[in-house]
């Protein structure tokens, strides 16, 4: 086991964990984060996709190791079901989930884009956001939730 | 009377120089023409496979641009250029232009109007095409959709922003005449050849280049770099520790994964596709060519058989083999079992003297390409820190090659990011 300070969501905590673990077991086992889902743990479906930095990445394949000192974002950190963020409500305006089981992981896949970006155009989205799959098949909308933050209605229908 | 005599001397040579640096710097344009409307379709389909084989598109086509309108950056030691847009669009593209004059711009490097290409576009290579095959080529251009999309202003720094000095490296580098089969040679070899010198130009990435950009001589094909990538030398693929076989290099230069190498990444991953649309003993004749090439310097790689992650080992490189990377890459990982991928031990990027294509992938992952199916790995920069890398890369390394580590990691690392920014 091996002693950890991780910052999530802009608090430290302190953790004891073994110590190849992945961010994402630490998110949820450890610290009750439950918004990063466990899709396929390859990094390559993106429903675990949390900000270490700003930047996004697949927390199924991070190691909590060497993570001291970074600024990890999960999607907690945006808002809750009471009060959501513009994000997570431009998610609800738009329906963009189904199941919703990849949906955290969107949600900060963009959020990461957004805080860079602040209007993306819609190719930008596309691009950006590709790497992370909805098995139910809701693309689209998310992406017309995404580009209703980005201050555009976007063409997706 | 004696320095009126020099002094006419000296202005005769002055002049005679500037004449000829001028001849030497100025090209006639070729008249425009209207854009050809009829070509005979088998013409036109052979032309399609010379293209490919020449990886216009590679360059010419833009991510998410239209398919052979330009606008490609290329990244150059002399500043960024645009490739062009090279459908037949008569305003922006090449629809005014006359088959002599895009044979002048790929044997010379001269366009239509009479400016100097830059050599970042491999008129050095295509002008061994067959006239034949150019103008296949022009054939299939011409017969294409043309796309209105004018050319973005290059940035080159000073002096290279001067196109006329191009005439002077032309002057010292442009030279070969199109390739004849030797006679002694069987026709796959020669067709690989061809292919591999020709149109494919894979010199222009595998050879190292001088200051001024150019291919060194002497050092064919010895390796080069190119975005960051080390492009490996193709000379003694056959007698290397860890051994090319023709099957094996032909399904890695169409872009399947390999027992015993792995798989086309980075700017190589394009030219596989390409070549995987074309027909099979093309990429079999580059094989048997490639694989004829004999290295004149010894390489000192070591064949390690895999070890698995042992777990007992405490490693921080082995730990951290664990927590990103086993999903995948461990021996009983259902992509190595059920997809019969290879142990990174036996890949070539860690077999490489050079640990930059290993960290290439591992920092940018392999991307996928819509519509094309192949390995997708997905990107390690904000995951993993530069200590990790190294602690990663050195425990690797150690399983594929022990006892010949990479000396330079850290910097290596360093400098990646940098380029990166």
């Amino acid at each position: 086991m091996t002693q950890l300070t991780l910052n999530v969501n802009g608090s430290a905590k302190a953790l004891e964990l073994e110590p190849d673990m992945p961010l994402l077991y630490a998110l949820r086992n450890h610290l009750g984060l439950n918004g990063a889902k466990y899709g396929c743990g390859l990094g390559q479906c993106g429903a675990c996709t949390v900000m270490v930095d700003g930047q996004p990445v697949f927390s199924c394949v991070t190691p909590c190791a060497g993570l001291e000192g970074k600024q990890v974002r999960t999607v907690e950190s945006l808002g809750s079901a009471e009060r959501p963020g513009p994000l997570q409500q431009a998610f609800i305006d738009k329906q963009a989930a189904q199941c919703g089981y990849c949906i955290a992981g969107m949600l900060m896949r963009a959020q990461a884009l957004l805080e860079q970006n602040p209007h993306p155009d819609e190719q930008t989205i596309r691009q950006h956001m590709a790497v992370n799959l909805c098995r139910c098949g809701t693309h689209l909308r998310i992406i017309e939730a995404i580009s209703l933050v980005a201050g555009h209605t976007g063409s997706a229908a | 009377m004696k320095s009126r005599r020099l002094w006419t001397g000296v202005a005769a040579l002055a002049l005679m120089g500037a004449t000829g640096a001028a001849m030497l710097m100025w090209r006639p344009a070729i008249a425009p023409i209207e854009r050809p409307q009829r070509f005979d379709a088998a013409q036109v389909q052979r032309g399609a496979r010379v293209v490919e084989a020449g990886d216009c598109a590679v360059c010419h086509t833009r991510p998410g641009g239209q398919y052979l309108a330009g606008g490609l950056p290329l990244v150059t030691p002399f500043g960024t250029l645009y490739s062009t847009n090279i459908t037949p669009d008569p305003q922006t593209g090449i629809g005014s232009w006359s088959l002599p004059a895009f044979e002048r711009a790929m044997r010379e490097g001269i366009s239509r109007d009479g400016h100097f290409l830059y050599p970042a576009f491999p008129y050095v290579h295509y002008r061994r095409m067959t006239d034949a095959d150019i103008a296949d080529a022009y054939a299939y251009l011409m017969s294409g959709p043309a796309v209105d999309s004018p050319a973005q202003q290059n940035h080159m720094n000073f002096p290279m922003n001067i196109r006329p000095l191009v005439s002077f490296w032309n002057l010292l580098f442009l030279h070969g005449d199109v390739l004849t089969p030797a006679a002694q040679q069987p026709s796959a070899w020669n067709r690989g050849r061809y292919l591999v010198d020709g149109p494919g130009h894979c010199a222009g990435c595998h050879s190292p280049l001088n200051l001024i950009g150019a291919e060194q001589s002497g050092e064919y094909l010895a390796g080069g770099s190119v975005d960051g990538w080390d492009a490996p030398s193709l000379l003694g693929m056959a007698r290397r520790a860890n051994p090319w076989r023709q099957d094996q290099l032909v399904r890695y230069l169409r872009a399947e994964v390999v027992e015993g190498h792995g798989t086309a990444a980075g700017p190589m991953l394009p030219v596989s596709l390409g070549l995987a649309r074309l027909p099979i003993s093309d990429a079999q004749a580059i094989a048997e060519y490639l694989l004829s090439l004999q290295s004149v310097a010894t390489v000192k790689e070591i064949h390690a058989d895999a070890t698995n992650v042992a777990a007992t080992d405490q490693s921080p490189g082995a730990l951290l083999f664990t927590s990103s990377c086993a999903g995948c890459h461990a021996s009983a990982a259902p992509m190595r079992v059920i997809d019969g991928r290879p142990a990174l031990a036996h890949t070539s990027a860690l077999q490489s003297p050079s640990a930059r294509n290993f960290l290439k992938t591992v920092l940018e992952g392999i991307p996928a390409i819509p519509g094309e199916p192949g390995p997708v790995m997905p990107p390690f920069a904000a995951s993993l820190d530069n200590q990790q890398l190294t602690a990663l890369a050195s425990y690797l390394r150690q399983q594929a090659t022990p006892g010949q580590p990479w000396t330079d990691l850290s910097s290596t690392i360093e400098a990646m990011r940098q380029e990166a920014k």
